[in-house]
């Protein structure tokens, strides 16, 4: 094999990993989407919080430590314990699907039948205000978050890649994890949805609202469950990426890598979610490697949206997708 | 009893067909800008001119452009950030260019190149629709940000990647640059919020207007009863991009004066503004008014409030402030949709009746 193509091959597989990072993200969006036709804008703040309170409880610290000093002149930082990771997150878990309930009775109960441009620009709203709350709770420092996931160069990899081509993939531990975890992920979703009275009910009012009520399905109960299986992803997404990059604001724009993800997989479809994951990291990352030196680097910002773009003129409801009729 | 067409009879078709044909609204206007053009210039300082008046002017001339494309046209954009800087390296090229070209100039000309962009990013939106088409319009967004960081041409291969407003005069007065006084530089905003209102308001109430209200209200029924989609898409695209190409050029030129363009014209800002016009009223031109008014003063009374009064440190205000503004659209989207123009419309309605219930 050539330099080129080994090199190629190499970005080729760290685009795969990548774009199973964004697939998790994206999945989060599609489960909301599919059941009750609001486009989350919020999952990617959600991840950010999930992962921030993940690390707050972990390391014992004070919620709202830095508005109650302020307020009462006091100085709390921490209980001072540590709490095992596991457990925090089962924590955390507890926090989304409180989250969950509290988005569902104070925002989109009061929403229902609204039009969808209206829920997304709610959505939007939420985004804000979580952002702010989790910043209040927790405070905005760059905060590492380490619950004992193995990270840094695969040795076996390389040795092995070294051996048969004279040169050593670097593949992150981390990304192996991540995408071992994404298909456990899916699979659990998939059989949940499949097997499970819950997931049925789930498809049901995902199918149709009216229909599913007049059954017998409580459409408030369905939504709470939505939103915290969205906040479960989000945590677990959080979890990743906060592992890879640190817990800070710029974990929330994951959200907005996610869009053209979800645009080239279309908004209802779980494997859509993947496949369109898996085309944009492979997608950018090769793109980066072929055009970027010529035209002065960083195009991963962009290089998804305008493909995204492009290849929805041919095919406005994505590769998944269902098929787009409108009535007049 | 203040506010009502009875009595108020027209004699011609041109007072028929006027911009306020009720004289209350007719007198009002006329009080505003007597206010604005007559009275303001004089008592301006430049921490009233820097804080709130120049950001109010120039984003209401954004969330009237953004409100003409989601409100009248129904076409989602997330792009405003990106148009807007569009207009900012438009009219810096021009001004670095053709140093002796008036500024008016320079201000129109960039927003008709942004137009031109606009309508370029606008064309898939004939074959995408909705959320879909919100995300085209990043593509829009992230593209042009990148564009303008990583060619340097558009910032005249200046060292910081910075581009930096020289000075320029308007009939023999600085408007630009630190040296500018805030009067000048107000009343040059102004002129074009007044020109751009003016403009958006009858250009809504005419033929085009009517047909991107139809292209909004339901697409495909327009088509067949004889709307051109590619017509009427098109030009609220171009319209809106002009608007807010404007805005940009204003933003960059007379209120920051220096500009790094991922910091000041990132996604950030084409959410701001949006949150203008959905909070002011989708389909207002008053409402951008009022949208824009209600979050430039926003952070500037919890500043005042939380910092300087209450003594809180500012980055729990600048937490707060995100709180806040997160809750007040939710709260907004439940019980107003149709934002603060709807309130006054009910206002109105309340005038009208006054002082009887019923």
């Amino acid at each position: 094999m050539s330099d080129q193509l080994i090199y190629a091959t190499e970005v080729i597989l760290n685009g795969l990993m990548a774009g199973v990072l964004y697939a998790l993200v994206a999945l989060g969006f599609v489960l909301i989407y599919k059941a009750s036709g609001i486009f989350n804008y919020a999952q990617g703040v959600m991840a950010l919080f999930a992962a921030m309170t993940l690390v707050g409880i972990m390391n014992g610290q004070v919620p709202f430590a830095h508005l109650i000093n302020a307020t009462f002149g006091v100085h709390v930082t921490h209980f001072g314990w540590t709490i095992p990771a596991l457990l925090a997150i089962l924590l955390t878990m507890g926090v989304m699907i409180l989250l969950a309930w509290a988005v569902q009775q104070f925002v989109m109960r009061h929403l229902v039948g609204q039009e969808p441009i209206i829920l997304f620009m709610a959505t939007i709203g939420l985004a804000y205000f979580l952002e702010g709350v989790a910043d209040l709770m927790w405070g905005s420092e760059i905060k590492t978050l380490d619950v004992g996931l193995p990270q840094g160069l695969n040795v076996w990899i390389d040795d092995t890649t070294y051996g048969i081509f004279g040169y050593g993939f670097f593949i992150d531990n981390l990304d192996i994890v991540a995408t071992v975890i994404a298909a456990l992920l899916v699979a659990a979703l998939v059989a949940f949805s499949q097997y499970t009275k819950q997931g049925r009910a789930m498809r049901a009012v995902a199918d149709d609202h009216q229909a599913a009520l007049s059954v017998g399905i409580s459409l408030n109960f369905i939504w709470v469950l939505v939103w915290s299986v969205a906040g479960f992803v989000a945590l677990v997404a959080g979890i990743m990426w906060g592992t890879k990059s640190g817990v800070q604001f710029s974990l929330s724009l994951i959200a907005l890598k996610a869009l053209p993800v979800l645009m080239l997989g279309g908004f209802t479809s779980i494997p859509g979610a993947i496949v369109g994951g898996l085309i944009i990291g492979v997608g950018e990352k090769l793109f980066e490697f072929a055009v970027g030196p010529l035209v002065g680097g960083a195009t991963e910002n962009w290089f998804a949206y305008v493909l995204a773009l492009i290849f929805l003129v041919f095919r406005p409801q994505g590769l998944f997708g269902e098929k787009i009729i409108e009535r007049v | 009893m203040f506010y009502r067409e009875a009595g108020d009879f027209k004699t011609s078709y041109q007072s028929d067909s006027q911009t306020f044909p009720i004289k209350f609204d007719r007198y009002r206007y006329y009080v505003v800008l007597v206010v604005a053009f007559g009275i303001i210039p004089f008592i301006i300082n430049d921490y009233w001119a820097n804080s709130l008046l120049l950001p109010f002017l120039i984003y209401a001339i954004a969330a009237i452009g953004l409100n003409i494309l989601v409100g009248y046209c129904g076409q989602v954009s997330l792009g405003t950030g990106g148009f807007m800087a569009v207009g900012a390296y438009a009219v810096y090229k021009l001004m670095t260019a053709f140093p002796e070209v008036s500024m008016f100039i320079h201000v129109i000309l960039a927003g008709g190149i942004t137009a031109a962009v606009g309508v370029l990013f606008g064309l898939p939106s004939l074959r995408i629709k909705g959320f879909y088409l919100a995300v085209a319009t990043l593509a829009a967004q992230f593209f042009l940000v990148w564009l303008f960081n990583r060619v340097p041409w558009f910032y005249n291969y200046s060292a910081s990647g910075q581009i930096n407003a020289p000075e320029r005069e308007v009939f023999g007065v600085i408007i630009t640059g630190a040296n500018a006084p805030a009067w000048a530089t107000y009343l040059f905003c102004l002129v074009f919020l007044t020109l751009c209102a003016l403009i958006a308001r009858n250009l809504t109430r005419g033929t085009m207007g009517r047909t991107w209200m139809a292209i909004r209200d339901m697409d495909i029924a327009a088509e067949i009863i004889g709307v051109n989609p590619l017509k009427a898409k098109m030009t609220a695209f171009a319209v809106s991009s002009f608007f807010i190409g404007i805005s940009g050029a204003l933003f960059f030129a007379l209120y920051l004066g220096a500009v790094e363009v991922g910091e000041a014209f990132g996604i950030q800002k084409s959410f701001l503004v949006l949150f203008m016009v959905i909070i002011g009223g989708l389909g207002s031109i008053f409402g951008s008014f009022a949208g824009a008014a209600f979050l430039v003063l926003l952070p500037v009374v919890l500043k005042v409030v939380g910092a300087d009064m209450l003594g809180w440190p500012t980055d729990i205000v600048a937490h707060l402030q995100l709180v806040i503004v997160g809750a007040l659209i939710i709260v907004f989207l439940i019980m107003e949709p149709h934002g603060l123009a709807q309130l006054w419309r009910v206002a109105k309605e309340k005038l009208r009746l006054w002082p009887f219930p019923h």
